[in-house]
């Protein structure tokens, strides 16, 4: 029979370890040879394309530990199989983490959503990614397992290049911790897709406005990682955030970002566009922090 | 279905489909898609693009609406899988009298992932806004209505129900 649809054409081994062990074990057998599944949202379509093809695919769907997602002690654990929907869910993330929750509502679409992980989406870790401005902005932590131990990688280091993570052949991820911010602040995620439903982002903002007049600003699909803009940060940190400050902070952007050029957006518009998302998720915060403004969610573009 | 020499394990899965329990072997390389429509004669979920960017193969898979383009069948073992043939008579109803009233569809090859996604939606919000039929319709394509009467199809069975 003629199949004109897509298939993998390169076989492999699955395997569903139960325990931590046993996936390190396979890790030792495999090395990078093996690819870890867990929403498979990327990796299913990365193995049809032809371009990841992993003699063993590790589906972590079978260590339960991996699908905690925790509160406590004003820390917040994301195990690796927790899924963009759990966070979204969660009464807990939507009060305490408002600007990575309005985030995660702007990836792809609710049956993406249901599926993908958080931990996949740093893991795949490409330039669009939703999730690494708020990750950044919270400072959070990735912590990853190999048969040395634990260790913790800062999320500003975890990020090497476009679908290059810090991430080694023996280790995995178990999840990432973040600590929650003790002053009080507003935040904002701005995204700019071309549509709804399955876009990537064309170019991405997340700010917090604390209080003390203390800003966080990070970036994605502006540069092959996505990062923290430290030297816009320096400009703001202890003012009153005004519209000549704002026409300083967006000065600054060709010296933190590096857009490209692609079949979304030319890096020109990008370079335009961020100024006016800066500016906005700027005032966005700010009016939250304060109680007012437009609630979480609503789109400023 | 496969190429090349079969030289990996396959594998036996077990699931429950749309109530039955059924038992399957599969390559590991089987994308569910696949096994449904070709050797469980499932045909509600359609191939469209197979990169889970149009949702015609929405399938529910464990009780949350999942792109079956993007799964392998062999992590569909042991899970409860419904699709559109499964779903009661009494869930779909307002929403099937309300897709013929609206003509919400032409050639239909989105309507099972569109019903599966609205089933979804309404389940979780009885009564949503139009902005949330849009949001929880954004990931399924539509080349023929252009998308109109699907959003008030959905909004009208949400006033039914």
């Amino acid at each position: 029979m003629e199949k004109v649809q897509m298939a993998i054409l390169n076989d492999f081994e699955y395997y569903r370890p139960i325990d931590s062990d046993r996936l390190l074990n396979l890790l030792a057998e495999y090395k990078d040879r093996a690819s870890l599944l867990a929403g498979g949202t990327d990796l299913i379509v990365q193995m049809e394309d032809g371009i990841t093809a992993p003699d063993a695919v590790i589906d972590l769907k079978g260590i339960r530990q991996l699908r905690t997602l925790e509160f406590s002690n004003n820390r917040l654990f994301i195990g690796a199989l927790v899924t963009f929907t759990d966070l979204i869910e969660s009464a807990e993330i939507r009060e305490q983490f408002p600007v990575f929750w309005e985030s995660s509502r702007t990836v792809a679409s609710v049956g993406i959503r249901n599926r993908a992980t958080i931990v996949g989406n740093i893991c795949s870790a490409v330039p669009s990614l939703d999730s690494g401005p708020p990750l950044l902005c919270l400072e959070a932590e990735v912590l990853v397992r190999s048969t040395n131990g634990q260790r913790t990688v800062p999320v500003d280091s975890w990020f090497l290049g476009p679908r290059k993570t810090a991430l080694k052949d023996n280790e995995y991820v178990e999840g990432i911790s973040i600590e929650m911010p003790l002053k009080r602040f507003g935040g904002s995620y701005v995204k700019l897709g071309r549509y709804r439903g399955e876009d990537l982002a064309q170019a991405g903002v997340g700010v917090y406005a604390f209080d003390e007049r203390e800003y966080r600003i990070a970036f994605c699909a502006l540069a092959p990682v996505p990062a923290r803009a430290k030297k816009i940060e320096s400009l703001l940190n202890g003012k009153e955030i005004t519209d000549t400050l704002i026409s300083e902070a967006i000065k600054l952007l060709p010296q933190e970002i590096s857009p490209i050029t692609d079949i979304r957006a030319t890096k020109e518009y990008r370079m335009h566009v961020t100024g006016v998302m800066l500016e906005r998720g700027l005032k966005a915060a700010l009016s939250r922090r304060d109680g007012e403004g437009p609630e979480y969610s609503v789109s400023l573009m | 279905m496969s190429t090349g020499e079969e030289k990996k394990m396959k594998k036996r899965i077990e699931f429950t489909l749309n109530g039955m329990k059924r038992e399957i072997e599969v390559e590991p390389t089987d994308i569910l898609l696949d096994v449904l429509r070709d050797r469980l004669g499932v045909k509600s979920p359609k191939y469209g693009c197979g990169r889970g960017d149009c949702g015609s193969c929405t399938i529910f898979l464990n009780g949350r609406s999942v792109r079956s383009c993007i799964i392998l069948a062999v992590e569909a073992d042991a899970a409860d899988i419904q699709t559109l043939e499964g779903i009661p008579e009494e869930k779909l109803q307002h929403l099937q009298e309300s897709f013929i009233g609206h003509s919400s569809f032409q050639c239909g090859f989105c309507t099972p992932g569109m019903v599966i996604s609205a089933v979804e939606l309404l389940e979780k919000t009885p009564h949503p806004s139009e902005e949330e039929v849009k949001e929880s319709l954004a990931g399924n394509l539509c080349r023929c209505t252009g998308y109109t009467p699907i959003i008030d199809a959905v909004l009208d069975a949400s006033k039914r129900g």
